[in-house]
């Protein structure tokens, strides 16, 4: 589905030079699979989100979705920014709804709109109310309501989870697992913890720093996996020593 | 709300007061009694005022609407393309910092001494303003805000009537406040010239017939008509940006 072949990207300095961000970067995602993406900071991760989203478009390379390449005109593509990217001047209903409008100008409301927001447990009193004044999970809630009833193509996620406490991002990693395994969206998420990156991701690619190349690419045989168990200290123990080689700044 | 209007009354009394003292203990008719004013202004205000104002606010809106349609697009342009904003930025800058009065002459000599120098000059006073407060909160705006609309291929006039002008509107509203001080006072003097409409012509008027009540009575009611515009603008503000934090 997502088949991106010798990315190569760089970004301009303030001297006016040019850095590599991401060198030479290969993967394929599935229909309908997840794909983790780990490294340290600075390993070009969200310019990897970026391009995917078909708003970065400075590179080289071939990126396709389903063949073709990447355009946000023709794709649908929901993404799902750190700061969950609701407009601050919109209420939770008119921002759910403003992605839907961009790709169906002719249909006011997405289908199916009343259940996913009850599945979310977005009251009334929610939904008329401006971002600010929800709670992070609340307002992660929110904009994966608006990425999934968008039915998109391809849903992109950088470091969704991180902004939250440890148990709401727990519960919004079930939430979001709910949904996607309802919904069948080709994912692909960007995360420093090791243990989402194992939770959530079919396949896990692990980044090297700048410039983020593909060190390693595994299926992930613990996908879905809660309980503890010696496997997944192994995986664990396998990606953050595959981390730890390539610099600061890796999740412990 | 309640009790920001409470405060502004007992304001209110309180400079009513030291008016009344200073009418007290002066006691010449070059500062008459508050409560003659107030007389006056009631005996007069339909018959003799109100066509004033009306032809004062007028020129406001007039001035503030062309301002409005020419500023935001300017600053719009400005804040969304660094090319636009290298290109005016310096004709801006050299021009905003110029007294607008200083322009008085110039813009009579130009568009004569009717309406339309005056509502010109209102024009040039709020535009500026406009045009940087607008480009300020466009450009302020950081880039992640764009990325969910621009992976979904939003045409510009979506990202413009939904990201670029909520976001400026803000800015844009305290621009119009500021700049809506100097736009009153300088409207009031040129209203003194080539017309006999206008709260300024009013109140110089009734200073050259020797009517002190009377120019007291406009005076009384310029400031009220500041006080009722702020006030529009500020609850205008409240309601436009109700999904700002308040400090």
């Amino acid at each position: 589905m997502i088949r991106v072949s010798g990315l190569t990207a760089f970004y301009d300095t303030a001297d006016g030079g040019r850095l590599t961000a991401l060198s030479d970067v290969s993967l394929d995602v599935p229909r309908g699979g997840t794909c983790a993406v780990i490294g340290p900071s600075g390993c070009g991760k969200s310019t990897l989100l970026r391009i995917l989203a078909g708003v970065e478009k400075r590179f080289e390379g071939e990126i396709s979705f389903a063949g073709a390449p990447v355009d946000p005109k023709r794709h649908t593509i929901g993404l799902i920014p750190q700061n969950y990217g609701l407009l601050p001047w919109k209420t939770v209903r008119e921002n759910i709804r403003l992605s839907w409008r961009v790709k169906h100008s002719d249909v006011p409301a997405p289908p199916e709109e009343s259940e996913m927001l009850a599945r979310l447990g977005l009251e009334e009193t929610l939904l008329s109310r401006f971002p600010r004044e929800l709670s992070g999970g609340q307002q992660q809630r929110a904009s994966l309501a608006r990425a999934f009833l968008l039915q998109p193509d391809v849903l992109l996620m950088d470091e969704p989870f991180s902004a939250l406490d440890a148990i709401t991002r727990e519960e919004m990693q079930e939430v979001f697992f709910d949904l996607w395994r309802a919904h069948k969206v080709t994912t692909v998420f960007v995360t420093h913890y090791v243990e989402e990156a194992l939770y959530l991701g079919q396949t896990i690619v692990v980044l090297s720093s700048a410039p983020g190349r593909v060190a390693s690419v595994m299926e992930n045989p613990l996908f879905a996996c809660r309980e503890d168990s010696e496997e997944i200290t192994v995986q664990k123990t396998r990606i953050r020593a595959l981390l730890r080689g390539m610099g600061e700044g890796a999740a412990i | 709300m309640k009790k920001r209007l409470s405060a502004a009354c007992l304001g209110a009394l309180i400079l009513f007061f030291v008016w009344f003292l200073a009418a007290r203990f002066v006691g010449i008719p070059v500062v008459p009694s508050p409560f003659a004013v107030m007389e006056k202004v009631g005996d007069i205000f339909f018959s003799a005022i109100a066509v004033h104002i009306a032809y004062s606010l007028g020129r406001i809106l007039a001035g503030l609407l062309l301002a409005v349609v020419v500023g935001l697009p300017l600053g719009v342009l400005m804040g969304w393309s660094p090319t636009a904003d290298r290109l005016l930025a310096p004709i801006v800058y050299l021009t905003y910092p110029v007294p607008k009065i200083a322009l008085l002459p110039i813009v009579m000599l130009l568009f004569g001494l009717g309406e339309t120098s005056k509502m010109i000059l209102l024009f040039l006073i709020l535009v500026f303003q406009i045009v940087i407060a607008v480009r300020d909160s466009i450009r302020a705006i950081p880039a992640e805000v764009f990325y969910p609309l621009a992976s979904l291929g939003a045409p510009f006039r979506v990202i413009l009537s939904e990201v670029l002008l909520p976001a400026s509107l803000p800015k844009f509203m305290t621009a119009i406040r500021v700049a809506m001080a100097t736009a009153i006072s300088v409207l009031f003097f040129t209203e003194t010239f080539g017309t006999q409409y206008g709260m300024g012509y009013f109140i110089m008027d009734a200073w050259l017939r020797v009517s002190y009540l009377e120019m007291y009575a406009g005076i009384v009611v310029l400031s009220a008509m500041g006080l009722i515009l702020f006030g529009t603008l500020d609850l205008a503000e409240r309601w436009l940006c109700r999904w700002q934090e308040r400090g």
